[in-house]
């Protein structure tokens, strides 16, 4: 394989590994933006995602949809496992997080913690300790620029991770909730005081975010071919870590801060010893903080808060 | 009839008396301020309107229906708009955006509805940025629609506040200070502003330390000291009250 072949082929694993990191970094930071509360059972939400897809998928595939409707059988996969977390993510606002909003800042981290620990022995106890397979629904068929081989699945995924981020990006900037959202994130008392029902915007944003991080849960699984109940947590920590560097609480930070986070660690990967990688992630972001502790796109945490 | 009446109203915090006992009424179509000494429990009244706390004791009613216990975003709805003493604009997004979210609790919800249905989005988005546009001309802000809240100068994020209360289309305006660190030419703008908003048919309420805003636009005046009503009158009636001049010079004033 000749250089140019190899550079479009780790072009193209950082934008797919870039796109996972963003969906799951977006949740992070959309809970962080409206709560200013690190959701750490979101790594959990990523991997129930994970399996609501497989269940789903392998439902359709017994009865022979996924060959006779692939498409549609696609649809249904993640629309019913992202539908799935959305539903999770708001009841665990509604147990876990809603009766805290007014104590401590440390109460509702461990409670998140608690539910991180509670949903991960869940899934261990109802889905197994082993890795599960996920059916080879998009194969090894593909086409080549130059030597570089791209799949069909990647080209796919890369494609609806965009449309999610292009929809969420619409939604928060041109929407009526959207912007209800972005209010209620900057300035509660005021937002309810122009008529926004609060509460409303949460549980919202407890749907999107999980949701978002359930289609990342199933792209790595249609992709990488399983899913474990354990995956979510390097996940979970390197998206945080995406979020934190592109700005905790900024959609678009969240957004650039995923594609750097895969784009750094591809390139490692690439041309270094790739048992180091994990640690790359690391370094970026204590990096980028060390030069500009509120993240590439974010705000000093002071503004806004009265 | 009156359209806000506040009846016995008793707020204690603990074991302090905010609000003592209190019988207020914000005549129709008319600007009635509230005044007192620092401390005399005026911001708490607004609170005690909008839904911030609770009263203690007694009844809050806005065209016969009682307030009482609603939340915040309801009392909006039933049409009691407010600004705050120190601005509290949403500056990261635009002048039109703030105004937009103020239009949030008059235009139809339907999150589903909307994004299902993209004509009906498109729609209701175009509606919501004329209406916003509308009040943005009002208070002649209209400029400023593409610049972001936090690069306004101050008297004009000020106004950004009306603004944005307006667009709840309220019955009733409750301005908290709204002459709070404006120089006299932006005060004598204010003043300009608040009268013809008025006479659009709102009812005023006004918190204010400027006595000549106050004495130059008040219908009606209400003065409060330590959480107890001491005066009520016209602004002539209140400027000779022996009370009052005693409440905010001490006794030492009396000759």
């Amino acid at each position: 394989m000749d250089t140019t072949s190899f550079l479009i082929q780790q072009l193209i694993n950082a934008i797919f590994l870039g796109s996972i990191f963003s969906l799951i970094a977006l949740g992070y930071t959309m809970v962080y933006g409206i709560i200013q509360l690190i959701n750490f059972a979101h790594g959990e939400m990523f991997t129930a995602g994970s399996f609501a897809g497989l269940i789903v998928l392998m439902g359709l595939q017994k009865v022979g949809f996924v060959d006779s409707h692939f498409i549609l059988s696609m649809v249904l996969v993640f629309g019913l496992g992202m539908a799935y977390v959305a539903v999770l993510g708001v009841s665990i606002e509604q147990v876990a997080y809603k009766p805290l909003r007014n104590a401590s800042r440390l109460a509702a981290i461990l409670s998140a913690l608690g539910m991180s620990i509670f949903l991960s022995n869940g899934m261990m106890l109802s889905q197994g300790v082993s890795d599960r397979g996920f059916p080879p629904v998009f194969g090894w068929d593909g086409f080549r620029i130059m030597d570089a081989k791209i799949s069909y699945g990647q080209v796919f995924i890369i494609i609806l991770a965009f449309a999610l981020m292009y929809s969420l990006w619409i939604f928060v900037t041109s929407t009526k909730l959207g912007k209800a959202m972005r209010a209620t994130a900057q300035n509660k008392p005021m937002a309810r005081m122009l008529g926004i029902n609060v509460d409303k915007t949460i549980r919202v944003t407890f749907m999107i975010g999980p949701g978002l991080g359930a289609a990342a849960g199933i792209m790595v699984g249609l992709y990488y071919g399983s899913v474990r109940f354990d995956m979510g947590f390097i996940y979970m920590i390197k998206a945080f870590a995406a979020a934190i560097l592109g700005g905790i609480g900024s959609i678009p930070g969240a957004m650039l801060g995923g594609m750097i986070i895969g784009f750094v660690e591809v390139a490692w990967s690439a041309f270094l010893p790739s048992e180091w990688k994990d640690v790359t992630t690391f370094v970026v972001m204590i990096l980028v903080l060390y030069l500009k502790p509120s993240g590439l796109l974010g705000q000093s945490a002071t503004e806004d808060k009265v | 009839m009156a359209e806000l009446l506040l009846k016995n109203i008793t707020m204690k915090f603990g074991g302090l008396l905010a609000v003592d006992n209190l019988d207020l009424e914000v005549p129709s179509g008319k600007i009635l301020s509230l005044i007192g000494p620092n401390g005399a429990g005026k911001t708490t009244v607004f609170n005690l309107i909008t839904g911030v706390y609770k009263p203690t004791e007694g009844t809050i009613t806005y065209n016969g229906k009682t307030l009482n216990g609603l939340h915040s975003n309801k009392v909006v709805s039933r049409g009691i708009a407010r600004t705050f003493q120190n601005i509290r604009l949403f500056n990261s997004m635009t002048v039109l955006e703030n105004v937009q979210v103020g239009l949030h609790c008059r235009t139809k919800s339907g999150a589903i509805r909307a994004l299902l249905n993209t004509p009906f989005l498109v729609r209701e988005e175009k509606e919501i940025e004329d209406k916003a546009m509308a009040v943005l001309e009002f208070l002649g802000l209209e400029s400023f629609r593409n610049d972001y809240a936090s690069n306004l100068d101050y008297g004009n994020q000020r106004r950004l506040e009306i603004a944005r209360a307006l667009a709840t289309k309220p019955g009733t305006l409750l301005l908290d200070e709204p002459a709070a660190g404006m120089n006299p030419k932006e005060t004598a703008d204010l003043m300009d502003l608040i009268l013809k908003i008025r006479d659009t048919g709102l009812d005023i309420f006004l918190v204010e330390h400027d006595m000549r805003l106050v004495m130059g636009i008040s219908d009606m005046i209400t003065v409060l000291d330590y959480g107890q009503k001491i005066a009520e009158g016209t602004p002539k009636e209140i400027q000779n009250n022996e009370t009052v001049i005693e409440a905010y010079l001490g006794s030492g004033g009396k000759k």
